[in-house]
């Protein structure tokens, strides 16, 4: 886990008449980190198989940016253990009640109960997709 | 004096416990993990511990346990450890600007600043934000004093009820007393083995003991070293966070190969590699060596082989970082000691008569000032790409391009967070 950072080094050289007027606009260049990654130590990627979020866009072979430090949400799209294996499903909350909600009608809702074993490991924040 | 205020936080069973984090299946089973090229035991998650495998325990002692107990075995995978506790560590920093990493799986905070608030509360914060972010567990000790932390910390992981937070801050003398008196005088921290059974000869068997000894005894036996931790034992902080590491003095190189090698090529390949990981260390310490020495033996545990050991030291015209005058020197220390008709288990190299980087030029030698900076200019950049684009970008040809003699890793998990061709796949 690196976290890159880029400055700008000015080096128009100001002896020889006037400095380029464009350097006073420079700006840092944007970086794809700084969009997607808001907390970096807990920022993991995993790839996607299946098709159960199909409705949601999330495809088999995207890639997916999920936030271990966010509190999954009402609604959240999240990664979770479930009785042993990984999920990547809807978080839903019916009052008491925790159901993890597929976004392909071909798969069933979970609803979660005390004997499972369930922990969210993370919160999906972006999907990364290949176009071309 | 001022008064001192640390908390220690310590990840439990690290290795096993990042080998969980990214595996679901393995949430309430039996993990170890062991050594390179598979050897032993090195981690233990806490169902491995009440099956009573021991650390340090050879692979082949317990296979039987492994699989009538369904232990799940992984090799080491530093990629991994390396950056889940780099994340750690980023997390910690949260919480104070003065924070000592004092191992992979360990790191002292200052934590003065939160002095009057109820501490236990921020050991529970730092553990449940270590957790959240990380999915790595650990334990929090907060105390006076650095080694009263550890014997807090080993007090907190026995108790479960303690729930892995333990301020002793508070503790009057009766209760620290009660509580030094169950730490055994050998798991004082900074007490050797060998300090341990002297003090015992002495009625000096536990932490207690050792803090109510006679100071100037204690500084004459145990040097000075020893009266620090009486102490640190007393409440006195005298060893400091060590936030900037001191340069080490002397850099080692060596791991066992996979297999046996008898190949004077294949010993050179290896040792060319470990000396280029070496150099790399000594420059990132911004440092030279004076001499490198290179060991090589047989496997010393097989007794049914013919057995060698040997080194040999050569001492540099002038000290140097670059890597490829310390391969130059040290593929001809291998050429003195290496003999034909030997099944080779481990390489290694040792940089010593370590100096900081400052410039010596001889004048009327090799080593004139451009031919520094220009070395220095190539190190850099080797450095950069391999930090940037992966280790072993850019390497030296000596060092072998198929590496037959690697490590064995059998039960290699996948390198979830450092390669995107290894993600977690979900």
């Amino acid at each position: 886990m690196e976290e890159t950072r880029q400055a700008w080094l000015f080096v128009t050289p100001v002896h020889a008449g006037f400095p380029s007027p464009a350097d006073d606009y420079k700006e840092n260049k944007l970086d794809l980190n700084e969009l997607v990654i808001r907390h970096p130590e807990a920022t993991f990627y995993v790839r996607v198989s299946g098709d159960s979020m199909r409705q949601a866009g999330i495809d088999a072979g995207d890639i997916l940016v999920v936030d271990r430090s966010m509190m999954a949400a009402h609604n959240a799209i999240v990664v979770a253990m479930l009785d042993g294996e990984f999920t990547i499903k809807r978080f839903v909350q019916r009052g008491e009640q925790l159901y993890l909600v597929p976004e392909n009608p071909q798969y069933a809702p979970i609803k979660i109960e005390g004997e499972m074993e369930f922990q969210v490991w993370g919160v999906v924040t972006y999907c990364i997709k290949h176009l071309v | 004096m001022r008064r001192k205020l640390f908390a220690l936080v310590d990840c439990n069973n690290f290795y096993a416990s990042c080998e969980r984090a990214f595996n679901a299946g393995i949430q309430n089973k039996p993990v170890v993990v062991l050594s390179n090229n598979d050897g032993c035991i090195v981690a233990r998650s806490a169902e491995s511990k009440k099956l009573g495998l021991k650390m340090g325990q050879p692979l082949f002692t317990c296979e039987k346990i492994i699989r009538e107990h369904h232990v799940q075995v992984f090799s080491s995978n530093y990629s991994l450890y390396a950056d889940i506790s780099a994340r750690i560590m980023k997390v910690l920093g949260q919480f104070t600007p003065t924070l000592e990493v004092y191992s992979i799986d360990e790191a002292w905070l200052d934590v003065i600043g939160y002095e009057g608030e109820n501490l236990t509360e921020l050991g529970k914060t730092i553990k449940e934000r270590v957790f959240q972010y990380t999915g790595i567990p650990v334990t929090v000790a907060i105390a006076p004093t650095k080694c009263l932390t550890k014997i807090a910390a080993e007090r907190a992981k026995k108790d479960p009820s303690y729930h892995g937070v333990l301020d002793i801050t508070h503790y009057d003398q009766e209760a620290l007393n009660s509580l030094l008196s169950q730490v055994a005088i050998e798991d004082v921290w900074g007490i050797g083995s060998k300090y341990a059974l002297f003090l015992r000869n002495y009625g000096i068997r536990n932490a207690k003991a050792l803090k109510e000894a006679d100071q100037r005894w204690i500084r004459r036996f145990l040097t000075v070293v020893g009266e620090r931790i009486v102490l640190e034992l007393r409440g006195t902080s005298c060893i400091p966070l060590e936030t900037n590491r001191v340069p080490k003095k002397m850099i080692i190189r060596a791991k066992s190969f996979g297999r046996e090698v008898t190949e004077l090529a294949e010993v050179a390949e290896a040792l060319s590699t470990y000396i280029a990981r070496a150099a790399e260390a000594l420059r990132e310490q911004e440092s030279v060596a004076g001499t490198v020495s290179v060991f090589l033996h047989t496997n010393v545990f097989n007794p049914n082989i013919p057995r060698y050991t040997n080194a040999f030291t050569i001492f540099l015209p002038f000290p140097t970082a670059f890597t490829p005058t310390l391969i130059t020197y040290g593929l001809q220390a291998l050429n003195a000691i290496y003999r034909t008709g030997y099944r080779y288990k481990k390489v290694g190299v040792q940089l010593g008569k370590i100096t900081p980087n400052v410039a010596q030029p001889d004048l009327f030698g090799d080593n004139t000032l451009d031919e520094r900076v220009r070395e220095d200019r190539l190190m850099f950049l080797v450095d950069a790409l391999n930090h940037i684009y992966g280790r072993d970008t850019l390497f030296f040809a000596v060092q072998g391009v198929q590496r037959t003699w690697g490590m064995r890793r059998l039960h290699l998990s996948q390198r979830f967070t450092t390669s995107w061709d290894e993600l977690l796949t979900i």
